[in-house]
This record gives C-alpha cells, structure tokens and sequence, in this order.
C-alpha cells in the first residue's frame, strides 16, 4: 500500500512473476492486480492496492483500500523517499492499526539527487517496524525486502487524530531528515517546461504527434511482416481445407468459414468465423492495442500525463471531460477499440460516457483514414480537408451538446503531478500483458460472437430489409444513392472496406464527402460496437447509438445541404 | 491588531510564496486537499496558472498539485 506515484507497482512487478492477474474490486472501476511470490520455502500472495494517500475514505480507490487491508496478513507499505511529509502520513495510520507492516523506503537513489539524508536507524527506531531501502526501478533492496517480511510488526499506535498524526509526522521528520540544496537536473527542467502553457503546448504536441506516429509504425510493421504473412501462408491453406470438408458452400459453411472462392481469401470481406472473425480481431485490431498500451505504459511511467490533462483540461471541461479524456480520445485515431478501452481511466461515469460515445461518434480510425485519403484525396486535397473540418466540428459540437445533456458530474482536476522517472522495462512489460491478456479475453470472443450473428443475419435477408427501410432517408436527407445504403450496411463490419464499395458508385465529389463523414460517424464498426457494449453496458450503449444515429442524420443532412 | 493580508489561491501571483490559512468548502474538499499536504499552516509556492482559468499548480514541500480553478478559490493564503 502507498501513496499514488510511489513505485507500487515496479516493487510489485519484482517481487512477483509473469502470472498476473488484474480484476476490478466487484462493483467498481476501481482495478487491483494480483500476483505471487516465493516467501520461504512456499508461495505468497500479494495485492497490489491502488494508491492512496489516506486511510480516511474520501473516495472510491480508498475505500477499497481500506477494505483491502482487512483481508491482509502483512502490509508493505511503499513510502516514496523523497517525499517523506506526504507519505508518512499513511505510514502512520497504517501503524495504527493490528495489521503487521514493514515499510519499503523507495526511490532510495533520488534522495541522493536531491540532497536529501535520512537517518535509517532513526527511523526504524520511531516508527518501530523494518525499513527498507530500495530502489524498485533497478532492484536494489527487494531482497532485504522480501526477508524483512518475517520480522513485520504492529506496534500498535494509539489511535490518533488528524492533527496530531501531522504533528507526529512533523517529529519525525525533523529527527531524521536533512535537506540541502542542489541544482537542477534536466530532467526537471524538462518537467518544468511541460507544465507551462507555452512550452508545455509545444511539447504536448510533440508528444501526441510521437505516439500517434509510434502506435501507427509499430502496429502497421507488426501487421505487414508477421501478421499479413502468418495469415496468407499459413492460415489459408488450412481454411480452404475446411472449407473444402465443410462441401464448399451452404448455410454452415458460410457462416464458419465465410464466402470465399475456393482458391484465394480474401479475409476481410469473406465474413466468416475462422476468416474475418479471427483476422479482424488478432490482424487488425489486436496490433493496435499491443502498441497502444505499450506506448501508454510509458507515458504513464514517465510521468507525463498528469501534465497533459492539466494542459487541456480547460478545454476539455467544456465538453463535460477531464483534461484526462484527451488520451483515449487521440488514441482513438489509431484504433477506436483501444481509445474506448481507455476511457476507463476517467473517473466518473458521465465522462466515461461521453468521451466513448465522442469517440464512436467523430474519430475516424486509421483504417478508415487512410481510405479517405485514398479515394476522396483523388478528388482534391480539399475534400480531405472538408471530411475532417467536419468531424472535428461534430466532435465540438456533440461535446457541448452532451455537456448539457447528460446528467451526472466531472469532477475539478485535483492531481498529484509526479517528477519525470526513467520507466522500467519491467514494470512497463507486466502492465503491457496484463491489458494484452484483458483484451484478449474480453473482447475477442464478442467480435466473433459478432461476426457470428451478422453472418446469420445477412444470409436471412435482415440487410437487405433494413437497406430498404432506409433508402428513402438516405437518398433525402443525405443526398446519396441507393446503392450507397449497402455500403453503409457493410460499414458495421469494417469501415475502410465500405468506404471502398462507395468507389465504384460514381458519386460526385460532394457525395463522396458527405459518404465519408456518414460513414465515419454511423454506427462503430463490431469490434467497436462490443467494447462499447463492455464499458458502458446495455443501457448506455443503447443512448450512445440513438445519439450517434441522430448526429449522423444532423450532420449529413446539414453538409447534403451547404453543399448543394 | 495589524491587517492581515489574504486572498484566493487563485489570486496569488505566480511564483509567489505563501502560506494556506483556510481551506473554504466542503468537508470532501478539504479532506482530499489535506491527504495532499495542503493545510492550514502549509508553506507553499505558486508555480504557474494556466490560461483561461485552468488548473493551478502549486508545490507543497517537494511536490507538485495541479488544483482545479474552481478549487483554487476556495483556498485562502497569506501571501509572504
């Protein structure tokens, strides 16, 4: 237990292995990791509690964590060195408690950076349990560590207020702490730079310009060289086989393996169940969220995103979000399936809402970007211009309009803001496969099971019924033509494939315009739609949809008539 | 008895020093603002204020807290 920011999870990710598990305390968003370790000559386990900086509930994660500690047998409280006012705090409440303790003194080597000298033996004689000095980053001191575990105690303080705890505290430090004075490091001068409004700009820009070009690289790479090729040379061969047991056609095989030649697959549009359910979820969207969470692990580790949401929080406030919405937001233009998972970091469920349904609504994905660019770039740069100006108009526009509309609270931004620290490979790794593992689990069998049901529902003629039902309103309103009905029916399945079936429609430039943004803001494609389903549940999924279906026939219509 | 000369956090200068006499509002405010270090009687310093009424960060001891503007003046300093 500790304090936000502390190390918590480095020193967790060294004292356990691989096999991690990361959950949600039941009925909240708030997550715990578990994992375990070799104490002695057996196993431990250990939770990894999420950080608080008081024993006194004045929030969800502390709640928790105060339940948590009930169910302990020891608890290794994380202190961080260089911030000993702060967190001795906790230390003390902790002691007050029955529960035996010994205390990991972490961030060791920044105390020398930073002029600070702490007296170890002092301390340990007045907080009356081990402490250990580690430096969680490099390893230093989880062995003396894991060995103090044996001698935990609890001394047992009387119950003290909080007022007398901050005396307390007070004592100590001046017992055992000596600061001097030492210059600036770069690195804090660079955490300086980040946080003021002009510099930090350039640098938030800089930031969000690396990761978007660094996820894309990483996943595209990742697609084309091991992906594409495991998929085309190894996978097919044995789909056609099936393919070939299954008689080559028919309602079941159909649905398995989809509707293919007999010689080639193409594994996008062919709609089955080993083809497009397997290749879209582990060749298409799972590369993205590998290099999403990658490159966000080490945002967070590094400490910068604190800054970030601060930077734009003005912004964002006044489209009802956090500062913090604007990291699943971007991360949406790579992949909406990361960027919604995402929006789990926000705090409050009104937020969690409105960032997704933003995201479904007016982030094109770069699949789906990269066909604009494509066939609307022919037409002229300025089209392109045009599909973009409009989505970042309905993103404003939306945004305001849920501000007001959608009940519940943001909370104000009130956030440690961490000093910039070198990541851990370690510890980055472990967050790395445990997101992987979650979303691997979770969200994969939903795009099957998705790909499952439409495949049932295109061949009983449900499609065409709806693309008859709703021909009139899209050759009026929007201004396409019928045929283009179909193409947004595919468009549910994957976007950039759609936008490709409006190719050959002879639209004018004007209606590949407004085709682009309809299809852009129409209903999330699958994998989308069922993470949106996970985050947000049934209820909310159903609110976000008739939003999304309104915005698009708003917006559509309204482009259908500047445009003409 | 000498004035004693206060004002809003959100008041403060940048880069001004100070010292939290009161922390105005509800009870959950307080108490999530003293976890952080931020109580009556706290030294603190005022780093910067964003534009447009963003959040302000202050340091207390050796860290900083960006506060939201809302919280901001709700925080009443003795500037030095």
């Amino acid at each position: 237990m500790g304090n936000p920011n502390v190390g918590k999870s480095v020193i967790f990710s060294r004292l356990t292995g691989v096999h991690v598990i990361s959950s949600n305390y039941p009925g909240t968003t708030v997550g715990y990791t578990k994992g375990a370790m070799k104490l002695g000559d057996g196993e431990a386990e250990v939770v990894d509690v999420p950080g608080t900086y008081t024993l006194e509930p004045t929030c969800e994660a502390e709640e928790i964590a105060l339940r948590m500690l009930e169910t302990g047998d020891v608890v290794i409280n994380v202190v961080d060195a260089t911030n000993l006012e702060r967190n001795l705090y906790l230390t003390l409440q902790l002691l007050e408690r029955k529960v035996p303790m010994v205390v990991a003194l972490n961030l060791w080597d920044d105390t020398k950076h930073r002029g600070i000298t702490i007296d170890l033996d002092r301390l340990r004689e007045m907080l009356g349990v081990p402490v250990v000095p580690t430096v969680a980053v490099g390893g230093e001191g989880i062995k003396p560590l894991v060995q103090s575990i044996s001698e935990a105690r609890s001394p047992g303080f009387p119950a003290r207020t909080s007022e007398e705890r901050w005396m307390a505290v007070g004592k100590i430090i001046d017992h055992v702490q000596r600061v001097s004075h030492r210059h600036h490091t770069w690195l804090e001068r660079l955490a300086d730079a980040s946080i003021q409004p002009v510099t930090g700009g350039i640098i938030a820009l800089a930031v969000l310009a690396g990761t978007f070009v660094l996820v894309r690289l990483i996943s595209e790479s990742f697609i084309s060289y091991v992906l594409d090729p495991i998929f085309n040379n190894l996978w097919a061969p044995v789909v056609l086989k099936v393919s070939g047991w299954l008689g080559g056609g028919g309602l079941f095989h159909d649905i398995v393996v989809g509707t293919i030649n007999g010689e080639e697959i193409d594994f996008v549009s062919s709609f089955g169940l080993l083809t497009s359910g397997l290749y879209v979820s582990v060749a298409m969207v799972l590369p993205y969220v590998i290099s999403f969470y990658l490159v966000l692990g080490l945002l967070e580790d590094i400490g910068y995103l604190p800054r970030l949401a601060v930077l734009l929080d003005t912004v964002m406030h006044r489209l009802g979000l956090h500062g913090f919405a604007i990291i699943p937001t971007l991360l949406g233009f790579g992949c909406n399936v990361p960027g919604v998972l995402a929006t789990r970091v926000l705090e409050s469920r009104r937020e969690r809402f409105i960032a997704a349904t933003l995201i479904s609504i007016a982030i094109p994905c770069a699949s789906l970007q990269a066909m604009i660019f494509g066939l609307v770039g022919e037409r002229g740069a300025r089209y392109v211009v045009m599909v973009y100006g409009t989505l970042f108009v309905v993103w404003i526009v939306m945004g305001l309009i849920l501000r007001r509309a959608v009940r519940g609270f943001t909370p104000e931004l009130l956030i440690e803001i961490p000093p910039y620290r070198l990541p851990s490979w370690r510890s980055v790794l472990q967050k790395l496969w445990m997101r992987v593992r979650g979303f691997v689990l979770e969200a994969v069998p939903i795009i099957l099971l998705a790909v499952l049901v439409i495949n049932i529902l295109y061949s009983v003629g449900v499609f065409d019924a709806i693309a008859d039902a709703a021909a009139p309103v899209v050759t009026t309103v929007l201004g396409l033509p019928r045929e283009a009905v179909s193409a947004l029916v595919i468009g549910f399945l994957r976007k950039d494939v759609a936008l490709g079936m409006m190719a050959p429609l002879g639209l004018t430039d004007h209606q590949l315009v407004i085709g682009s943004v309809v299809l852009a803001m129409f209903f999330p494609c699958i994998a989308t739609f069922a993470v949106l389903l996970k985050e947000l549940g049934v209820v909310n999924l159903i609110k976000a949809t008739v939003v999304m279906l309104l915005a698009v026939l708003a917006a559509g219509g309204m482009l259908n008539l500047i445009l003409s | 008895m000498p004035e004693v000369r206060t004002c809003s956090l959100a008041q403060m200068g940048t880069g001004q020093r100070g010292t939290v006499i009161e922390v105005a509002g509800g009870r959950g405010l307080a108490g999530r603002l003293d976890a952080l270090g931020v109580r009556p009687g706290k030294r603190i310093t005022k780093i910067s204020s964003e534009i447009m009424r963003g959040p302000v960060i202050i340091q207390v001891d050796r860290t900083e807290i960006a506060v939201g503007f809302g919280m901001a003046r709700h925080i009443v300093v003795r500037p030095d």
